[in-house]
Parts: C-alpha cells; structure tokens; sequence
C-alpha cells in the first residue's frame, strides 16, 4: 500500500521591533543576561502591559502579504503553565480572536505553483531563555516580551522538502515586509512541525505528530524525513500511532518521543484582562496597506516577463533587492535588459563583493553601464577591453567613453593596421599556422588570441579572425 | 448546583498547589458554592446581550514602539532566590 505524508507548520517569528510587546525595554539580541528587563517583562505584581502598535501594524501587514482577512475585533487572552521560562505563569496571546485569519502563501515547488493555506497568524509574546548546569539552571529574561508572531498553516504540505520550500518562502516574504530580520542564528525563528500519514486516497488524517520546537528549516526537512518513513514503517508492519510529541536529535539523527505531562495540555485560557480589545480603524488599516510590498515571487515573475531574464538572474534580483531595483533603474533604457543584468551580477556585484562596498559606495552613475554596453556594440571596443574600462569605472567614476578615449583603448578597426599584426602572428607563429592550414581550424583561434595580444587587445576580434583565415588560405593556395 | 462536583486534586495540580485532605474537602465545597452560582447566573436570559472580554467600552490602547529604560541589572536580580553569571538560578529544569 501507499502511504502520503500531510504537514502542517506552526511557525513563529520574532518581529522586528525597537522595544518589547509589553513594556519599553529593547527588543534587541545579545545584551548581557537580565539588563532588558523591568517589572512588567519580569512579571512583577502590580503592573500593566500596553501593547506595542507597531507589533500590531507587522501583524496586520502579514495579514495582508498572506493573502488573509483582517477580523474587525482581536483580543489577547492568558495561556496558563508553569515554566521557570515565563515569569507571569501564563503567555498572552490571542487565542479565539486572532489579528489575522485565512490566507494563502504561493511559492515555486517542483516547476509550478503550489499554494498553501494559512489557518491564521496571531500576536503573542516570546519567552525568557534557559541555561542548564549540571545541578541547577538559569534563566535570562532579556527574550520575554519581545513580540512573536505565529503563522499556523493548515495541513497542506506533502513532503519534506515542501515543507522546507514553504519555510523559505515564508521567510522571503517576511524579511521583504520588513516584519522580522528572521535570522536564524539569533533565534528569530522557531517551528512546530505537525505530520502524519495515511494510506493515500483516504480521506481522515492520521494520528498528528508534533515535533516540537524546531530552530532551523534545514532541521525541519530532516526531522520529516526520518519521521515519515518511521511512522509509515510502524503502520506497515502493523502498528498503530497515537497522537504524541516528539523531539528532534539533530546529532542523532532521529526524532524520539517526550514525556509529556498528564495535565500539560490543560491550558485554562481566558480574556487578558490588563489588556483592552483592538478593533483596527479604517485609517489604520489604510496606513497599514501603504506598507504592502511586492511579494518576492511576483517580483521574480515580473522580471522574467518585463526584462525577459533567465529565472537565476530574477531570483538573484528577489534575493538581492537593492541590487535588483539598481538594475531595474537603467532595464527600461537598455535595449538588452540581459546584457544590464549580465554586468550588473557577473561584474558590479562581484566588484562590490571583491571591494567590500555596497552600492552606496558606487562611484559612476547606473546610466554608465548602458553606456559601456552600447560601446561593445558599435564596435568601439571590444568586450575585452570593456571589462578593463568596467574596472576603471569602478575605480575612478569616470564615464566609459571618457575612460577609452584617455587610455587610448578604442577598438582598431582599421585593416591595415590589423593586417599587419596578422602577417606578424603568422610569422611568429609557423606551427599553428601549419596546423591550419593542415585542416586544424581550432588553431585559428590561437592565432588570433596572439592578433588579439599584439594589439593589446584593441583589434577588432572578429575582423582579425577574418583577416587571418583570408591570409592563411592564401598562403595554401600560392603553396607557401 | 453543577451536575459533576469539582474534581479538587485536578484543580489544585494545575495551581501547582499542595492540599491535605482537610484543605481538600474545604475548598471543594467552597469551589462548588462558587460553580453554583455560576449556574445560577446561567439561568438570566442573555440572548439580546453581545459576548464581551470586557466590561469596559475601551479598545485600541496601545503604545509607540520606543525604547525606554530597563531595570538597574541588580535591582532586577535582587528578589532572585540565587544568581549567578547574571542569571536568574532556579532548580534543575527538566523537561
């Protein structure tokens, strides 16, 4: 029998912020232990939380870059456990009145669309960090309070590596909305993985898996790839799976169940009640929508259709988004957009990342690289020289044309000129020369490359080819 | 007065609370009274009336995202039952 996997992912995100979700103290990572804490992050009696409008707006413009609906009312709600990693005993968030509910993420999987529902995204607060020791273990509050926002997607992914493109995805949408640096490293992104598995063609799902607290996307793909076939094994050979957590061992390589506490999913919500509800204006979600950007896919999708890119270059335009909006301020003037793009990634961004500049540092105009370009196809110059004249520009600022007239590096298309290094490569040269006239016509373009030398790479290369076929052929028919 | 009493050792696990017996069967009453009018407020007709979280007409309370500052470090540890390296230290966590 076949079996299908189904994944759903509970992802959580660290906004990106100046100051916590409840209180003024830095929401900023890597502080020494304990200094981005008051009493309202620590949980002290007697305070009030007020909730950040700006953790609000990135909750709301998530909303809106996942295609999901904005519900009139949201309010936050207490889930209450005891863990020495949140003070207060219980985690505000938003439990049956969310910020945001059913969307819809679109990426590239397997050469077309897919498109995974989101159930809701919803505002809540991070938690504090734990350290352990061999007989005790520490805690550091400077993470609690910092706003987190969960995207709960609904069971749509079917495979590792779906879940895997879904995150990066996910990921590219939120960096470009400027919602969250989701910078892994730090931590900024978190993920419970949901998976089961049926018999394929059935419609009820499985018993759900959980595999808990996932810090990198890379883990999540590995984590379902050692977890479907597990559970797949244990229904082939005649098991059954219960509903459970699980962990993952990254070192080990497998996922193994945790001890769950007989109470622990009894998490007795109720209304928040420090906080007031928030019913979003007209005005602020206007204000809100201002900040709606392009999606990467659809950018990539325009570049391919409006420049007519190879999809690697558009993809290096989405991920790299400066250098994509550099590009696209001298694309509509070039009548090749790829030739632009061809030196914008192969040579200005390489020059940059060589030089450890970024584009702000870049000395000539965009407009200088159209320039450059039409040099090479009038023949001023050859695409050759056109790189060295590149370097100077880079160097100097100075305009391309201004660059080839001071260097004295215009192409020669003058034939005597060339003819005569030709008749001096041939004699330099009588071995490959014989050779082509022996029928080794590769030989020819050693021959040129020395045209091309004596020239200090002025010649016009196509001219110099012509000349030199024309002269060798002479010399097999006159028998020299 | 509710159909299932309280189930007090449940209850008193979840608060993380510790009861003798006595403790136990006193609460639970007092529990009990407490569900008893809850049952009772059941009975008002509410069906005109919206649900709300609050008894308040207020929303929308919100702060700018600025910074402001922390706690002195040490004022922020002082009530800590022990610290070390700047941490808060509690038992041994196990999960």
């Amino acid at each position: 029998m076949d079996y299908e996997a189904v994944i759903g992912l509970e992802t959580h995100v660290q906004l990106k912020t100046k100051s916590k979700m409840w209180c003024g103290c830095a929401n900023e990572f890597g502080a020494p232990p304990n200094t981005h804490v008051c009493p309202v992050c620590l949980g002290l009696p007697g305070v009030l939380p007020v909730a950040n409008e700006e953790a609000l707006r990135l909750t709301a413009l998530t909303g809106l870059l996942l295609n999901c609906s904005l519900p009139p009312y949201a309010k936050f709600d207490r889930k209450n456990y005891f863990y020495p990693d949140m003070p207060k005993n219980y985690q505000v968030t938003q439990y049956d009145k969310p910020s945001a509910v059913t969307g819809y993420l679109e990426f590239e999987f397997n050469d077309s669309l897919a498109r995974v529902r989101i159930t809701r995204a919803h505002l809540e607060e991070d938690v504090g960090k734990n350290f352990h020791f061999d007989r005790n273990s520490g805690v550091d509050f400077n993470r609690a309070g910092v706003p987190l926002m969960e995207i709960v997607s609904e069971p749509d992914l079917t495979s590792a590596v779906m879940a895997y493109e879904y995150l990066n995805a996910l990921k590219d949408i939120l960096v470009y909305g400027g919602v969250s640096d989701c910078d892994m490293e730090k931590g900024m992104v978190r993920c419970d993985v949901n998976v089961s598995v049926r018999p394929k063609g059935q419609s009820e799902l499985g018993a759900k898996i959980e595999i808990k607290n996932m810090n990198s996307f890379s883990g999540v793909r590995k984590a379902l790839d050692y977890e479907i076939p597990r559970q797949i094994e244990v229904l082939k050979s005649g098991g059954k799976l219960i509903q459970s957590t699980r962990r993952w061992d990254d070192p080990a390589g497998i996922t193994e169940e945790m001890r769950t506490k007989e109470f622990a999913h009894d998490y007795r919500y109720f209304p928040e009640p420090d906080l007031m509800p928030f019913q979003p204006t007209e005005a602020w979600l206007e204000e809100v929508s201002r900040r709606v950007i392009e999606l990467p896919l659809a950018r990539k999708r325009r570049f391919i259709r409006d420049y007519q890119l190879p999809a690697a270059d558009a993809q290096t335009f989405v991920w790299d988004r400066p250098l994509g909006d550099y590009f696209e301020s001298i694309a509509k003037q070039a009548k090749s957009p790829k030739a632009a793009a061809n030196w914008v990634i192969n040579n200005l961004r390489a020059k940059m990342t060589e030089s450890g500049t970024t584009l702000a540092d870049v000395k000539f105009q965009p407009p200088a690289i159209l320039e450059l370009i039409e040099l090479v196809e009038n023949g001023k110059i050859s695409s050759r020289i056109a790189q060295d004249v590149f370097t100077e520009m880079f160097s100097a600022g100075e305009s391309p044309a201004k660059i080839v007239e001071k260097k004295g590096l215009a192409q020669v298309s003058d034939t005597a000129a060339i003819e005569k290094f030709c008749d001096e490569a041939i004699a330099a040269n009588p071995g490959p020369a014989a050779d082509f006239r022996a029928g080794k016509t590769a030989a020819l373009n050693f021959l040129k490359g020395q045209v091309m030398k004596l020239s200090k790479g002025k010649a016009n290369p196509a001219l110099a080819g012509e000349i030199l076929e024309r002269k060798l052929k002479a010399g097999m028919e006159t028998g020299n | 007065m509710p159909s299932d009493p309280i189930d007090i050792k449940y209850v008193a696990h979840l608060a993380r609370l510790s009861l003798t017996p006595e403790e136990e069967q006193k609460l639970a009453a007092q529990l009990g009274g407490v569900l008893g009018y809850i049952e009772k407020l059941k009975e008002v007709d509410v069906s005109g009336v919206e649900p709300t979280a609050h008894a308040f007409p207020l929303v929308n309370v919100t702060r700018a995202d600025e910074v402001r500052p922390s706690m002195p470090h040490e004022e922020a540890l002082r009530n800590a039952p022990a610290q070390a390296n700047g941490l808060f230290i509690v038992p041994k966590i196990v999960e």
